[in-house]
């Protein structure tokens, strides 16, 4: 308790003013409670929600979980393997997409930007950023999907890309500044052009940092079903072409887990299992590199 | 060799505000030129006149003409090119930290271009030898990256890859100001040994050091250039009541 | 004026030696190229990168607009008042989704701000220092789940709970509110309410996280050296200080809130009513775009669906724009962290 009373030699009465009351002291204990009850409501959900992933989606996840595809409604057995291959297909073209271009207005932003324009494409950045993800998948649509006329990977791949660009612009962009400018000094002074000393000198220096926000993005988008509700669609069996509707793994456990068949519901905690894990180890990985400051040996 | 440099009239401003003032001056080829003056006098501006550096630095602007030997700095050739013609080294010592001390010193050769893998290997060692870190780290030239050295190692590290590409000038902006007594008094014993091929200029805080290191010295104050002559002159008889303040250490 | 206080030079190392042979290394790189046409399109490439972004938002911007202009046309403001969803004959108000969003979320910020604000304190103030890392370590991963999965978890944990136990006991203490009446189904506003504020926590508590953190020090250490109590010195000399920021983190949950799809369309029991009562089904802007988005057959309806997400978009981006102001305000623009 923070009071001085303790510290002072009790000689003289103390006035009763400046006595700490039972009341305050009650809310100063009630308070400290609230909040370690914060904490657990909280975190409860949390275990609660990993347990039973854990404890429902791992007797599920096998050989043949990881390797068939979708039985027909009703029919037990099965697994999500073309969910798996597809979520690796659209998040292959959204990473083809999103991440040169979100790269490039990074080091655009970083090294070219630090005026009047750069604060817009910076705002710009930050207002995509908070656009709801089913407002992604309907421009994506109306962009692909209409043209085409059919559902797509491309269209998937094409939202996932739109969202993960704010994520690398934003964390390229501070890990470039965060590249010392003696650095670039140092290159212009052998005479080395200015595009071959961003690329071959601050890009290299912030390359950990870069490939942080690159997998920090890719993680969050991952798990986005949102978007492919009505771009990449879903399918009931094996897709690698660009240009048909195409399973995904968070499509897939929405579709399962919503229908009403037990046996899918079972599935469908068996697929959560696989993408939580994946998203995690990615974040993990991110945390770690971060705190282990391997940054590329930026001073 | 080196070759001489030729001022005139060189005015240079950071934004509005102006920092160099009708700077005059002839630097002798193959002779070490010490430029002194107290913190903001203007000494650091100027060498990067030199070589283009100060017009990196957004809204600066220089005015004014800079020959190194027969090129005119700033009408005459690009930036860049005049730039692989002048050697610097900062004052903090800058290693490439992702590159090793091999890929250090070959980098103003191998960013620019330079595809020669035999001759690359000699010019390295030539360098590096240059620069008297040669024998220190021989065996670790393609291990170790440029940062794990220490401190001295890395300033000639830097000098190392500055003469890589064998410039006539070299520009030194306080080589030595980060560096401990021992490393600064083997980088002084450097360019001793350097004067011999090349034309040196550094900027120095220390007086002592322009003393024991170069034949001319110039005294800048308040962005101008007050005296300019023989270093023996200028720490025995200065001809300004300034300067001499300044080597009494009245000020600055 | 010969003065000999001052410095004698050294000069007694190797003095410049002119006319001896010095072996002259030709600069190697006298031919190669400048890198000045190298450098204009690098300039351009990245220029253009840039200029993509911008081109996003505007193609947001332009699709949403053109393809919801046969709605805007049918219907004008009243689209934003009607209560009738009825695809089958054409006609389409989007009062339900509006009050559905709001109601969603506003009961979501009821639950999460004290509770964010509250495991933000104990953090930042409370707790003891081995436990900090471990403990932002995972309200970040809360962060990090996806919607779907929260989804899962609600339909098959939260409503039976909420079915069984909780709607039962509220029906009972308050249910003359008329909030808590009807039959329990589980799903409902209720359980999306509860969901959406477990999802909100991590940022707002995040954020709050932060401009606490940014309080100095010594704001703390004065109002203890007045004898204040631990809570007093947190209410007085942090909460308060702090207090724009932790607008702005609500505010910022708030936009998070009304744009979130898949957890709430998997309990909210997808029906376009307005009904005081909490137990009740009901249906978000977003939710009724998941569910309907792929099967609209029919340009009016399809026009309309457009018109919702435009309007979706528009309130998202003004509420975040807000949030951010609020938040910069406090912390002058500190780097914003990349969130997972």
């Amino acid at each position: 308790m923070a009071s001085l009373r303790g510290l002072v030699p009790d000689t003289t009465p103390t006035p009763a003013v400046l006595q700490i009351s039972a009341w305050r002291r009650l809310k100063d204990q009630m308070a400290t409670a609230f909040a370690v009850s914060t904490v657990v409501i909280v975190l409860t959900p949390l275990v609660a929600i990993f347990g039973y992933l854990v404890f429902k989606g791992i007797g599920s996840v096998n050989l043949a979980f990881l390797t068939q595809i979708p039985k027909p409604p009703g029919e037990v057995g099965g697994g999500m393997a073309n969910a798996i291959g597809g979520s690796i297909l659209i998040l292959a073209i959204a990473s083809l997409l999103g991440v040169p271009l979100g790269i490039g207005a990074g080091i655009y932003l970083a090294e070219y930007g630090r005026n009047r324009f750069g604060d817009t494409i910076r705002f710009v950045s930050d207002v995509l950023n908070g656009v709801p993800s089913i407002v992604i998948g309907i421009v994506a649509y109306a962009i692909v999907v209409l043209r085409q006329k059919h559902f797509s990977a491309l269209a998937g791949g094409v939202a996932l890309s739109i969202m993960m660009v704010p994520t690398i612009t934003r964390t390229t962009e501070e890990m470039l500044l965060l590249v010392p400018n003696v650095l670039r000094e140092a290159a212009y002074g052998l005479g080395v052009s200015r595009w071959r000393t961003t690329l071959s000198i601050v890009l290299r220096t912030a390359t950990s940092g870069i490939i942080t926000g690159v997998m920090l993005a890719f993680a969050r988008v991952a798990g986005e079903t949102a978007p492919l509700l009505f771009t990449a669609f879903g399918n009931q069996y094996w897709n690698w072409k660009l240009y048909q509707p195409t399973a995904a793994l968070p499509l897939q456990i929405f579709t399962y887990a919503i229908s009403p068949y037990d046996d899918w519901h079972r599935q469908a905690w068996a697929g959560a299992l696989v993408l939580i894990v994946l998203i995690v180890s990615a974040v993990s990985a991110v945390r770690y590199v971060v705190r282990r400051g391997t940054l590329g040996g930026v001073a | 060799m080196g070759v001489g440099i030729q001022v005139e009239n060189v005015n240079a401003w950071y934004g509005k505000s102006q920092a160099l003032h009708d700077i005059n001056l002839k630097i002798e080829a193959n002779h070490a030129t010490a430029l002194i003056g107290p913190s903001g006098c203007g000494k650091s501006t100027f060498i990067r006149c030199l070589n283009r550096m100060h017009e990196t630095t957004p809204d600066a602007r220089v005015e004014g003409r800079v020959k190194i030997g027969d090129l005119d700095a700033y009408n005459g050739t690009s930036p860049t090119q005049l730039r692989r013609r002048i050697g610097m080294v900062f004052q903090k010592p800058n290693p490439f930290p992702t590159m090793s001390i091999y890929d250090n010193v070959a980098a103003g050769l191998k960013l620019n271009g330079y595809r020669d893998r035999k001759n690359l290997d000699e010019i390295v060692e030539g360098s590096l030898k240059s620069s008297a870190l040669w024998e220190e780290v021989k065996d670790t030239i393609h291990k170790k990256s440029g940062a794990s050295l220490s401190g001295g190692q890395q300033q000639r590290l830097c000098i190392a890859r500055a003469l890589a590409v064998a410039p006539e000038v070299l520009l030194m902006d306080e080589p030595c100001s980060a560096l401990d007594p021992i490393s600064t008094g083997k980088i002084e014993e450097l360019i001793f040994e350097l004067k011999a091929q090349y034309t040196i200029v550094i900027v120095t805080h220390n007086m002592q050091q322009a003393a024991r290191v170069a034949e001319y010295t110039g005294f800048f104050l308040l962005g101008r250039l007050i005296e300019y002559d023989k270093t023996e002159k200028i720490f025995t008889n200065p001809s300004d009541k300034r300067t001499e303040d300044y080597i009494t250490g009245r000020f600055g | 004026m010969a003065n000999h206080a001052l410095p004698q030079p050294r000069l007694k190392g190797p003095q410049p030696v002119v006319g001896q042979e010095v072996k002259k290394r030709l600069n190697p790189l006298v031919k190669s190229s400048d890198g000045v046409y190298a450098d204009r399109v690098f300039g351009w490439l990245i220029l253009a990168c840039a200029l993509v972004v911008l081109g996003i938002l505007a193609l947001i911007v332009w699709q949403l607009l053109e393809r919801s202009q046969p709605s805007w046309h049918a219907f004008g403001w009243k689209f934003f008042g009607a209560q009738d969803w009825d695809p089958v004959n054409d006609q389409y108000g989007a009062l339900p989704f509006i009050y559905g969003t709001l109601v969603s979320s506003l009961l979501s910020l009821i639950i999460a701000i004290p509770l964010a604000v509250g495991v933000a304190v104990f953090t930042t103030e409370m707790c003891p220092k081995w436990l900090r890392g471990p403990l932002s370590f995972t309200t970040e991963l809360l962060a990090a789940i996806p919607s779907v999965i929260y989804g899962l978890w609600a339909i098959f944990v939260l409503v039976p709970i909420l079915r069984n136990y909780v709607q039962p006991f509220l029906a009972k203490t308050l249910g003359w509110t008329g909030l808590f009446s009807g039959p329990p189904y589980g799903i409902g506003m209720l359980a999306a309410g509860i969901i959406l504020a477990i999802m909100i926590i991590p940022i707002i508590s995040s954020i709050t996280r932060e401009v606490l953190s940014v309080v100095p020090q010594h704001q703390r250490e004065a109002a203890l050296a007045l004898g204040a109590t631990r809570w007093e010195m947190i209410r007085i000399a942090v909460l308060r200080n702090a207090r724009a920021g932790i607008v702005g983190g609500v505010i910022l949950g708030l936009g998070r809130a009304l744009g979130e799809t898949m957890a709430v369309t998997m309990v909210i029991g997808n029906r376009p009513e307005i009904a005081k009562s909490l137990f009740a089904p009901g249906y978000t802007m977003a939710s009724v775009l998941a569910n309907e988005f792929s099967e609209a057959a029919g340009d009016l309806y399809l026009s309309a669906l457009v018109e919702i997400g435009l309007a979706l978009f528009l309130v998202t981006i003004i509420v975040n724009a807000l949030a951010r102001f609020m938040v910069w305000s406090v912390t002058r623009g500190q780097p914003a962290r990349a969130r997972a």
